[in-house]
């Protein structure tokens, strides 16, 4: 699949535009994160190379989920079946998760890692995406399933700044599964508690 | 006093002994465990390789073997066949069972929900409408 930068209508662009403004400074501020956590594992030195080996793995793991996401909203926009205000809403999603891959690779290069690459082709299930819900089910589960990831990894990235800054990627995620569930009728918020 | 002290080193050993995973299995809902796979979402799909490999013939399969997707060295080395025994150790912390996977996640620490998810991933990766 190509990704293609999406073309939002022009009341969407007036909105990414103040939405990525924003997304800037939240960007900005956990690059800090990150670099401060990098200056912290190297005064660790190499004793901790596994725990960096881990945390290294545990970011590539975040970034293909990250790359999936921003394929599946590009899918998800180019199908047709999203009408306004919900495609606004795509392309606001799928910024966010570009910068959260920004982010992210820049970290796994930080930690001398190699980011992951995204796929060339991603399998989703295009016969089953027919109507508007559909796209959006399938987008809410996999918002839903990064949540999860996320929640997989704050514990055990060993630098906390990292974790932090897992986490406050954690919280736009569960945002957008919310924001998606709301779209569908759903209640947004079912638990008290993610898993 | 001997046949005591005995007693107790007995009872120290035997509680001490470590219990079989399988004999400590706890029995899966599969019900339950297609909640739980929806963690997994994010990085696997029964039917397709994602992030993560399919799922879909996950048992008996033989660990880092799947063609299409590319393992990281240390699972093509890990050498297991999936069961449910080697699930269950392996979706407990994955990063410690084979330290250097892709995996990168915490794992399902509670033993009831591996056992879900495994009852759930079993019927799941063998059905003929999911699985073609």
């Amino acid at each position: 699949m190509t990704i293609a930068r999406l073309s939002p209508t022009p009341d969407g662009e007036i909105r990414r535009s103040f939405l990525t403004g924003f997304g800037k400074f939240t960007l900005s501020a956990t690059a800090i994160a990150l670099l401060a956590g990098n200056e912290r594992l190297a005064l660790i030195g190499s004793a901790s190379a596994q725990t960096t080996n881990n945390d290294v793995a545990i970011l590539n793991s975040a970034l293909g989920a990250e790359q999936q996401a921003i394929a599946a909203y590009q899918l998800g926009a180019e199908s047709g079946l999203l009408q306004k205000p919900v495609l606004a809403l795509a392309v606001q999603f799928q910024s966010h998760h570009k910068q959260h891959a920004d982010a992210l690779a820049k970290a796994v290069q930080k930690l001398g890692g190699k980011p992951v690459a995204p796929l060339k082709d991603y399998a989703f299930p295009k016969d089953k995406l027919k109507k508007e819900a559909d796209v959006l089910s399938f987008a809410a589960s996999l918002e839903k399933g990064a949540v999860s990831a996320y929640l997989g990894a704050v514990p055990i990235l060993t630098d906390r700044e990292l974790a932090k800054a897992a986490a406050s990627i954690l919280g736009d995620e569960a945002m957008h599964w919310a924001v998606l569930r709301q779209a569908l009728g759903q209640p947004p918020v079912p638990d008290a508690f993610m898993s | 006093m001997r046949s005591l002290v005995a007693t107790c080193l007995l009872a120290i050993l035997v509680v001490g002994l470590p219990i079989p995973r399988a004999a400590q299995a706890a029995t899966g809902d599969p019900a339950r465990g297609e909640d739980i796979y929806h963690r997994c979402l994010a990085c696997h799909a029964l039917s397709h390789n994602s992030v993560g490999p399919r799922h879909c013939g996950l048992f008996g399969r033989q660990a880092g073997t799947l063609k299409g997707y590319s393992y990281s060295t240390a699972m093509k080395k890990y050498g297991v066949t999936w069961n449910e025994e080697t699930l269950d150790r392996f979706l407990e912390n994955p990063l410690k069972v084979v330290p250097g996977t892709k995996m990168g996640y915490a794992g399902v620490k509670d033993a009831q929900e591996r056992a879900d998810l495994i009852a759930y991933l079993k019927q799941a990766t063998r059905d003929p409408k999911i699985c073609n």
